[in-house]
């Protein structure tokens, strides 16, 4: 078998070229994300089946603070809207702008998983831990995967920023920070749910 | 330090063991000498360990789910033997702790480490053929699939000589299989190898899904397409959409068992009748990808071997993807006796029967396939015959499941044992003999052992009758699944009976091992030089067998179903005689196989409890993923040289053929 | 009318041949029983008429049109019609539409939670699966036993079900079909034994290394024999309380038949108390809401009892 390499970037017209490839990346990206959709359905589903199987101990009502979660809602959400400055900048081939606007973003979304951390380990601490009731193990599980996601798409952010850093915006970068804004967006929209699903249904 | 694990853990006062472990560790010694002793090490490790390349991950599943189908089908003759002898109140061999993980490996085995691999190889080795494509849409991540497969397989077989098996059944109902009454590292075993397996078969889903979606040949609309690759379809749409229930599920039980969490507990509010709605929202799309690529392989043999056009195409192709859609909404029927309520048992029971009405219709297709065509009685064929008349049966006893009333007796029974053989078996194993006998002459240049095929066909046939018609009895004589020993003498002669079909089903078996044997000792004698033995309709006989690396020289365009078919009648060659081009290739990579040696660390770790390795392994596994991200070398251009000396180097064979 | 009588001696026939191989599901005790396995006779006839043809068509087809045969017809573009597809997904269809309305009423009808029709009032017993033997409690005649179950013929019998341990399934295939056996739950199921004898009754979902012990004699006895039986139960020393409760809980292999003379009030709601399951605490009212997490209220709430069910 043949390596020799000829020229990289030749665009053959009717071969799947870089561009062609780019946009299969971003489509395939997407697909996985809508399987990360089912996984999320089904911790919800899950959560549904269990909120109320508190076993003697707390319930929604009782560990729920809207003001708390409101902050890290407003956290999340803005973080998404700085993330699409940056795909704006993206667009314009501004790499200082994207690197800046996804700083940015690290930022917020290090704030978020903070606060979530925080509240967990309060919770914790109160003795309402996960392996208290079925339903703080649904809790627990659905808002810590979220967390969890969110956790590594900043670990994702990070390599990125630096390969973005490094290497400029090339197209495999343009591709993998496409497929970090699907993901980043979608985490938001699985927020609002969990946002509505547990906090807002749970104290009314 | 090495959290639960220590010498215990070697099973050394249980001699079935010791001795499986011994003549496995010989075997294995045997064949890393070989290897060595050969050189080819190098050759192995170019050409097949760090290979993207769609064919060779094919080949790589399939020879790993033959290896999983001996250790699944010896634990089958264990249990068989077991029950024989057990009848009439004795012990029998094998005691129940041993005998439990045996019944829960089996199933294990056979479904996640054998059928799947099957599946999944398959559809690797032929889809971009059929669609005319180079490879699949994610070369890269195919390979990293069949590794962390590999792991799940190592896993399992791990767990044969450190520790112990999961002594739950192959579904682990909770609370059983919670810390509580599985305390040891069984079920740990079980969670990891699914889990991680599981991650290989979601992404694969995802490769095939945009693979035939997005690279399909110019001129190849959807319903020009192979009926193969449409099953294929489906059965990426079914992956897509049940594997994240059972990441999900494997997690849920995952957090009760390692943070004492309560998703499936008996106490503090946990749900386990939820687990069991959940494994099965999973379970039931899981065997439809068994059985429609299956259907897909028996629809290209039935249209080959009739030298006929398929019957009923678009009819067909509408069956598939009702059947796909319908199998989310039919998962109760596994537990109609769990107290649902009538309404709701009513409703699942009439979607599951539902189901059988696509399921004829295609069936009804292969015949009219045949009606008015000129049968050739390859052993493909024999293959494609023998399902029909099987299948039919085993669909007619799950229709008759489908029935709560019926089901209410049959639950559990071994009915249901003879029922699930007879459709897995009959429907996906014989689909899977049939396609091996049909594309291995495309994937590896020769042609196997006719006679010894034919042999294997037959002692399959009926080794299945002998082993699994009884069972309908037994389960009507109110013999319930997972005995390890019993006292009803009645139920001896037909264990009996069953044993003796194990038997056949072994001389079957033997049949195909020496097959290969025999073939690939003859395979100059048995070269096909043509690419096309068995005067194919579809796009993959086209090229050479072996296909080249890179498929086809120049796509092919295609006006009609049956493409190949078409060309030949056409009298067109798909081979261009000049102006070839420069053709984009992936680049091989170690990194599939170095993340999932993480990943196996990883995952060995957490069944012990090592935790300091286990952060290793899943750290050391994402750091080899962002070295591969950094990567910037992973393709090249085969020179259009090469592409014309490997096209003429064809050209000459198909002179000589 | 002929037809009529065919099948009526066909299904005759088969019952006969298929009982007299000591097949218990074609040889039922009880009313449920004989529902559920003429339910299996006829939903097996509805399938034959379409699986027989289709034997028949794969030997026929593949014989008459084999590539020797070169009197047979070959059409090789001959790939659809209109009849054929609308008689393939037709009549299947309308077998399953027979078939689906038979399923709507049987499944009605069958339905274990149903009580079965009967001007003999019922007798209830409550089931305990537990590891690895099951435990009969009689609440109205406050007696108990272990592995062994006795029930008067023709007698309704109302079985609630629980389980103090793994899943299981309560199953006596003669009487009739299965429940599953639930930690927390409480599962119902009704039978009716119609001929005195005595039949196995077995646990029928794998719970562990006892599960193939785990059978109980169901005994079906006339008046006489059945007072006689309840008498000698109540003749017994041993009593059923909390404690000797604990001790029978315990995990055992093969546990001999035992019999309680005198059992707890409660003692089956106690059991099924013991687990979370269906009993959970109401859903606070919006009123409640402004309490913050520091309360103790919470732990102060009194546990929902299990009722009867």
């Amino acid at each position: 078998m043949s390596n020799i390499v000829l020229e990289k970037d030749i665009a053959h017209s009717h071969e799947q070229g870089h561009e062609d490839a780019g946009s299969m990346r971003v489509f395939g990206f997407w697909i996985y994300l809508m399987t990360d959709c089912i996984l999320f359905a089904t911790l919800f589903a899950g959560y549904a089946v269990l909120r109320d199987s508190v076993a003697g101990g707390p319930s929604t009502v009782d560990i729920f603070e809207l003001p708390y979660v409101l902050a890290e809602t407003a956290l999340l959400l803005l973080s998404s809207i700085t993330y699409g400055y940056a795909m704006l900048a993206m667009n314009r081939n501004d790499k200082a702008h994207v690197l800046r606007w996804l700083a940015v973003t690290f930022v917020l979304g290090c704030g978020f998983i903070a606060m979530e951390i925080n509240e967990f380990h309060h919770l914790i601490a109160q003795g309402y831990g996960p392996d208290r009731s079925g339903f703080l193990t649904a809790f627990f599980t659905l808002v810590g995967t979220h967390g969890a996601h969110v956790l590594s798409g900043l670990v994702w952010m990070a390599i990125l920023m630096a390969q973005v850093s490094s290497r400029g915006l090339t197209n495999t970068n343009t591709t993998r920070l496409s497929c970090l804004s699907l993901f980043w967006h979608f985490l938001d929209v699985v927020w609002i749910c969990v946002f509505t699903v547990v906090y807002l249904l749970g104290v009314v | 330090m090495f959290g639960k694990l220590s010498w215990d853990a070697v099973p050394l006062h249980e001699p079935i063991v010791m001795y499986t472990l011994a003549i496995v560790g010989l075997m294995g010694f045997a064949l890393v000498g070989t290897v060595t002793w050969k050189r080819k090490w190098g050759y192995l490790w170019r050409e097949w360990f760090t290979s993207v390349d769609h064919k060779k991950i094919g080949c790589m599943y399939i020879i790993v789910a033959l290896v999983m189908l001996l250790r699944g089908f010896s634990d089958a003759i264990m249990m068989r033997t077991q029950q024989a002898m057990a009848s009439s109140g004795g012990p029998g061999y094998l005691p129940p702790e041993h005998y439990d993980q045996i019944f829960t490996a089996h199933g294990v085995i056979m479904i996640f480490f054998m059928a799947m691999p099957f599946v999944v190889g398959l559809m690797n080795i032929v889809v971009p053929l059929q669609i005319g494509a180079r490879d699949v849409a994610y070369p890269f991540l195919n390979a990293l699939s069949f590794w962390l497969f590999v792991v799940g397989a190592a896993l399992v077989n791990i767990s044969l000589g450190v520790g112990e098996f999961a002594r739950t059944g192959w579904v682990a109902y909770p609370p059983l299989s919670e810390l509580g009454y599985s305390p040891g590292v069984g079920v740990d075993y079980y969670i990891w190898s699914l889990q991680i397996s599981g991650i290989g078969t979601l992404l694969t889903g995802v490769n095939f899904f945009v693979t035939i979606l997005k690279m399909r040949t110019e001129g190849m609309t959807l319903f020009k397409m192979p009926v193969f690759t449409w099953n294929a379809l489906c059965t990426s749409v079914l992956i897509l959409a049940a594997f994240p229930i059972l990441t999900a599920t494997l997690l849920m039980l995952t957090l009760d068992r390692y943070l004492g969490m309560h998703f499936f507990t008996n106490e503090a509010g946990g749900n386990p009748m939820m687990y069991v709605n959940l494994i099965w929202a999973w379970g039931h799309p899981e065997v439809y990808i068994l059985i429609l690529p299956a259907f897909g392989i028996f629809s290209e043999i039935a249209a080959t071997f009739s030298s006929k056009r398929l019957f009923g195409y678009v009819s067909l192709v509408w069956a598939t993807i009702s059947i796909t859609i319908l199998s989310f909404i039919v998962w109760l029927h596994h537990f109609f006796t769990m107290g649902a309520g009538a309404n709701v048992n009513a409703f699942f029971g009439i979607m599951t029967m539902i189901i059988a009405v696509p399921t004829g219709v295609k069936i009804f297709t292969w015949l009219f396939t045949m009606y008015r065509g000129r049968v050739r009685f390859e052993t493909p064929m024999l293959w494609t015959l023998g399902f029909i008349v099987t299948f039919s049966i085993g669909g007619m006893t799950g229709v008759l499941l489908a029935v709560p009333g019926a089901d209410f007796l049959l639950h559990n029974s071994l009915f249901l044992i003879a029922h699930f053989h007879n459709v897995i078996i009959g429907g996906a194993v014989f689909g899977y003999m049939a396609g091996l006998t049909y594309w291995f002459p495309k994937a590896f240049g020769f042609r196997l052992n006719d006679r010894l095929g034919r042999i294997a066909f037959w002692c399959w046939l009926i080794g299945f009758y002998f082993a699994f018609m009884p069972s309908y009895v037994l389960g009507f004589m109110g013999m319930t699944r997972r005995l390890n020993h019993f006292d009803n003498p009645a139920w001896q002669p037909w264990l009996l009976l069953e044993l003796v079909g194990v038997g056949i089903i072994l001389c079957g078996v033997s049949a195909q091992a020496l097959q290969l044997y025999v073939s690939i000792r003859n395979r100059a004698k048995y070269r096909d030089l043509t690419g096309d033995p068995w005067d194919g309709r579809t796009l993959e006989w086209a090229t050479a067998s072996p296909p080249p690396f890179y498929n086809f020289a120049e796509q092919p365009k295609v006006n009609d179903l049956d493409a190949y078919w078409g060309m030949k009648e056409r009298g067109v060659s798909t081979l261009s005689h000049t102006d070839y081009r420069a053709i984009h290739m992936p680049r091989n990579t170690s990194a599939g196989l170095v993340i999932s040696i993480f990943a196996l660390i990883c995952s060995f770790a957490l069944v012990w409890h090592i935790w300091w390795l286990a952060i290793f392994g899943l750290v050391a596994s994402v750091v080899a993923m962002v070295v591969r991200s950094y990567d910037e070398d992973i393709d090249y251009f085969v020179p259009a040289q090469e592409v014309a000396r490997i096209e003429k180097a064809r050209l000459k064979d198909l002179a000589e053929a | 009318m002929k037809r009529i009588i065919g099948y009526g001696l066909t299904y005759l026939a088969t019952s006969v041949v298929l009982a007299g191989c000591n097949l218990i599901v074609f040889n039922p005790k009880g009313q449920v029983a004989k529902d559920e396995r003429d339910l299996i006779i006829l939903a097996t006839g509805l399938m034959l008429l379409v699986v027989i043809p289709v034997i028949v068509m794969t030997f026929l087809f593949a014989w008459r049109y084999r590539a020797t045969n070169k009197k047979a017809r070959y059409s090789p573009r001959w790939a659809s019609s209109h009849k054929i597809e609308a008689v393939v997904w037709g009549v299947p269809f309308l077998i399953i539409c027979v078939l689906g309305w038979v399923t709507w009423e049987t499944t009605h009808a069958l339905d274990p939670y149903r009580p079965l029709d009967s001007d003999v009032p019922p007798v209830n017993v409550q089931v305990v699966a537990t590891d690895w033997k099951w435990l009969f409690i009689y609440p109205d005649l406050g007696i108990a036993s272990v592995n062994e179950l006795a029930l008067p013929v023709n007698t309704p019998v109302s079985f609630t079900v629980t389980s103090d341990a793994a899943m299981t399934s309560f199953f006596i295939p003669a009487l009739g079909g299965q429940i599953y056996a639930m930690a927390g739950m409480q599962t119902k199921l009704h039978l009716i034994a119609n001929e005195a004898g005595q039949y196995r009754g077995i646990a029928a979902n794998y719970n562990g290394h006892g599960f193939s012990d785990m059978h109980f004699s169901t005994l079906a006895l006339n008046g006489a024999d059945y007072d006689a039986w309840v008498n000698k139960v109540r003749n017994t020393p041993q009593k059923l309380d909390q404690n000797s409760y604990a001790e029978l809980a315990k995990p055992s292999v093969a546990h001999p038949i035992t019999y309680y003379s005198k059992v707890q009030e409660r003692l089956f709601l106690n059991i099924v108390d013991k687990y979370e399951g269906m009993n959970k605490a109401p859903r606070p009212t919006g009123s409640q809401v402004q309490r913050n997490s520091d309360d103790k209220r919470v732990d102060q709430q009194p546990s929902l009892l299990a009722e009867e069910r």
